[in-house]
């Protein structure tokens, strides 16, 4: 059994938290304890029905306010695999926590409301997910039992969706008609839509292939922390310990080490459990090399004919997420990527991205809280860096305001 | 080509996330800590330290908070295991925040140390000086939790504010913190308690024996089965019987319930919980059931 992990975009509005309520009850993620819970809320509020957004909606001021603020992580599994969805709300003030539940997923859910059609904010939501490169996205056309189920419905929204997608480059798109409040097409196939002929939602889930999303060509190994035991045992032993962010190694491959160049062999991929004969992402295991090198944390090891760029000038989208400060030219901050931790100076912001439109705004000057722009960045030593699209790890960073140490931004190299 | 599809099974992503946050943090902090319960939570989360450094010991020492109502077997327990991984143990101990006046203990029938311990924890931390600190938290624990990040800043009175928390990508975690402040570190954030016991299974952990099912004079408080103890206070109306139960979570005595169980092995505990419809902290404690809110309110004091 593997892992698939999903962003789910959308409103309450459009039925996201339904259609949460429903995958998790469906699969018994939600117990008994819980529901009651819910359902004494909501009795104690005067809400009519069992509100299922109060199962996500963890803090006080959320239950409080009635809206989601904050990313929250919900598990479940099936038989053929386990699910870790980051919940993510729709407003528009919150695409900080879209970019922050897509970094990591596999695969987002769009919900659109088959009356609304796609809405800015689904254009938003696709956005945010192709430039985050999830790998898979799914537009959930939901409430189809308030359009009677109507086919014409359906390909008038794809026809739609597919056109504003094919400017933004995504990759693997599947549309399904469903309604989260009464079942169709979530679990199993509706026999309200006879005309459609894919999978259910959690069959999609289940079977989507993501193996093959992570990067096995290209070796990249952050050295991340180095063992020396200072045991008799293991006198002499050093070992380089990281998780790999690309390619496979194997014990005898030729590696190169950088900043250095220099080049040597694998001597043995070690873990607790004994050596293993590869190692590939997202592995963490301790490699031991056949030549004594200088090697400390936020190196990498690569392959001599296919390294990373060593840039200490870099072109990336970032966005900015800090409340109270602004990205501008000549802003100083820390930069974490990989394993290597630097200083940076914004050296340029090529413009500003309106998310709903795509326009290029070249006159800005700043980027404020939620924005995303291009910028040029120095950097006070040298990253070794693919391109985003590349591999999302050794292609994102973050960056850290040096007065606060708030995570105020987050960078995808291009 | 490639030979294989190198797919991944869902606990070893989950080793393999847990193992490089703690590198992370051995690698960014000056002094880190393992909160070291005996629980099953920290009994994994102990196992992937050790793996994370392996050959070389354990880079910190484990921490746990005492509140002298722990189950003796579990205190057994915790003591063997240290003394195994020869890892340095810190007991702060609630008792002594007592008698230095620190807090002051409740009376009556319910009461119970548990709010106490946040005192005598971060009291712990700023003595140490202890800049992180792992805990073997789950997300899927509780809805405050669900909402926590992997590396979560806490201020310096120890305070966690839900509403501003910092953003967490990818696999890059900010350790910046200033003096006096702290981060709490959650490796098995993404762990079920399903997982946790898939894990036990796998490893072949040995864990304290109040886990599995045995014969234990108990008594009935709001549902829950309470356990005969010098430090559990029991009023007359709440007569003792026997029963065959285990603990599903390990805390105090004075409010972790017991559940009815023949579960004797750990294949067996895992069917009880793949079947079971209520949550492990809805089933066995009393403190979450407070208020809607209990848990979110306890953790932004700096409880665990």
């Amino acid at each position: 059994m593997d892992i698939l992990r999903f962003a789910t975009a959308g409103s309450v509005d459009d039925g996201k938290s339904t259609l949460i309520g429903r995958l998790l009850f469906d699969s018994k993620a939600i117990f008994e304890d819980q529901l009651e819970a819910v359902e004494r809320t909501s009795r104690d509020r005067g809400t009519e029905y069992t509100d299922l957004s109060l199962l996500t909606d963890g803090l006080r001021a959320e239950r409080e306010q009635g809206i989601t603020i904050d990313v929250a992580y919900r598990y479940f599994a099936t038989p053929k695999r386990k699910f870790i969805i980051a919940d993510t709300p729709g407003h528009i003030q919150y695409t900080r926590n879209m970019v922050t539940g897509a970094s990591t997923a596999d695969l987002a859910i769009i919900l659109i409301d088959a009356r609304k059609g796609v809405l800015e904010q689904s254009r938003r939501h696709a956005f945010l997910t192709t430039l985050l490169r999830v790998p898979h996205l799914v537009v959930a056309i939901n409430k189809m039992d308030l359009v009677d189920y109507a086919e014409e419905r359906f390909e008038e929204i794809r026809e739609e969706f597919t056109q504003f997608a094919s400017k933004l480059n995504a990759s693997d798109l599947s549309f399904i008609p469903i309604s989260a409040l009464h079942g169709d097409n979530v679990v199993s196939r509706s026999e309200n839509m006879p005309w459609y002929q894919g999978p259910s939602l959690l069959h999609h889930l289940e079977h989507v292939h993501i193996a093959s999303d992570r990067n096995l060509v290209d070796v990249r190994f952050p050295v991340q922390y180095v063992i020396r035991p200072h045991k008799t045992e293991f006198h002499d032993y050093r070992g380089y310990a990281g998780q790999v962010a690309g390619g496979v190694l194997k014990p005898g491959d030729e590696v190169m080490h950088l900043p250095s160049g220099l080049t040597t062999k694998i001597a043995s991929i070690d873990t607790f459990d004994g050596p293993v004969t590869e190692a590939f992402a997202p592995m963490s295991v301790t490699l031991r090399l056949e030549d004594h090198l200088d090697i400390s944390r936020g190196d990498m090891i690569c392959r001599p004919n296919n390294q990373p760029k060593v840039a200490q000038e870099i072109d990336a989208m970032v966005c900015w997420m800090a409340d109270a400060t602004k990205l501008t030219p000549r802003t100083k901050l820390t930069i974490k990527h990989t394993t290597r931790t630097a200083r940076a100076l914004v050296k340029d912001l090529h413009y500003r991205l309106d998310v709903n439109t795509l326009h290029r705004d070249e006159a800005a000057t700043s980027l404020s809280l939620n924005e995303i722009g291009r910028v040029s960045l120095r950097i006070t030593q040298p990253l070794f860096v693919d391109d985003y699209a590349r591999n999302r790890l050794t292609g994102g960073f973050i960056l850290i305001d040096e007065a606060t140490n708030g995570t105020v931004g987050a960078g995808m190299i291009v | 080509m490639l030979q294989h599809d190198y797919t991944t099974s869902q606990l070893d992503v989950l080793e393999a996330e847990a193992i490089h946050i703690m590198r992370e943090v051995a690698a960014e902090f000056e002094r880190p800590c393992l909160l070291f319960s005996g629980g099953k939570d920290s009994i994994v989360m102990l196992r992937i330290a050790e793996k994370a450094f392996w050959p070389a010991p354990i880079p910190f020492p484990l921490m746990h908070v005492d509140t002298g109502h722990n189950f003796p077997e579990v205190i057994d327990y915790r003591d063997r295991r240290a003394a195994e991984l020869g890892a340095r143990l810190v007991v702060a101990s609630v008792q002594d925040s007592i008698d230095a006046g620190r807090v002051v203990e409740e009376t009556g029938r319910r009461a119970s140390r548990n709010r106490l311990q946040t005192t005598t924890l971060l009291d712990g931390i700023e003595e140490n000086e202890f800049d992180a600190v792992f805990g073997g938290a789950r997300r899927d624990e509780e809805k405050a939790r669900a909402k926590e990040r992997v590396f979560s800043f806490r201020d310096d009175f120890g305070q966690w504010d839900p509403k501003n928390q910092r953003p967490e990508l990818w696999n890059l975690y900010n350790a910046k913190i200033r003096k006096g402040e702290h981060i709490r570190v959650f490796p098995l954030s993404n762990w079920t308690e399903l997982d946790v016991w898939d894990y036990i299974r796998r490893e072949g952990i040995e864990i304290p024996s109040i886990y599995f099912a045995h014969t234990r004079r108990v008594f009935e408080r709001d549902g829950m089965l309470l356990p005969e103890g010098d430090v559990v206070q029991r009023g007359d109306d709440e007569p003792l019987f026997e029963a065959t139960v285990r603990y599903r979570t390990v805390g105090d005595m004075t409010c972790t319930g017991a559940v009815t169980s023949t579960a004797a092995t750990v294949d067996e505990i895992i069917a009880e919980i793949a079947a079971t419809r209520i949550t492990e902290r809805g089933a066995t404690r009393a403190d979450d059931r407070a208020s809607e809110a209990a848990m979110e309110d306890r953790k932004k004091e700096g409880y665990f």
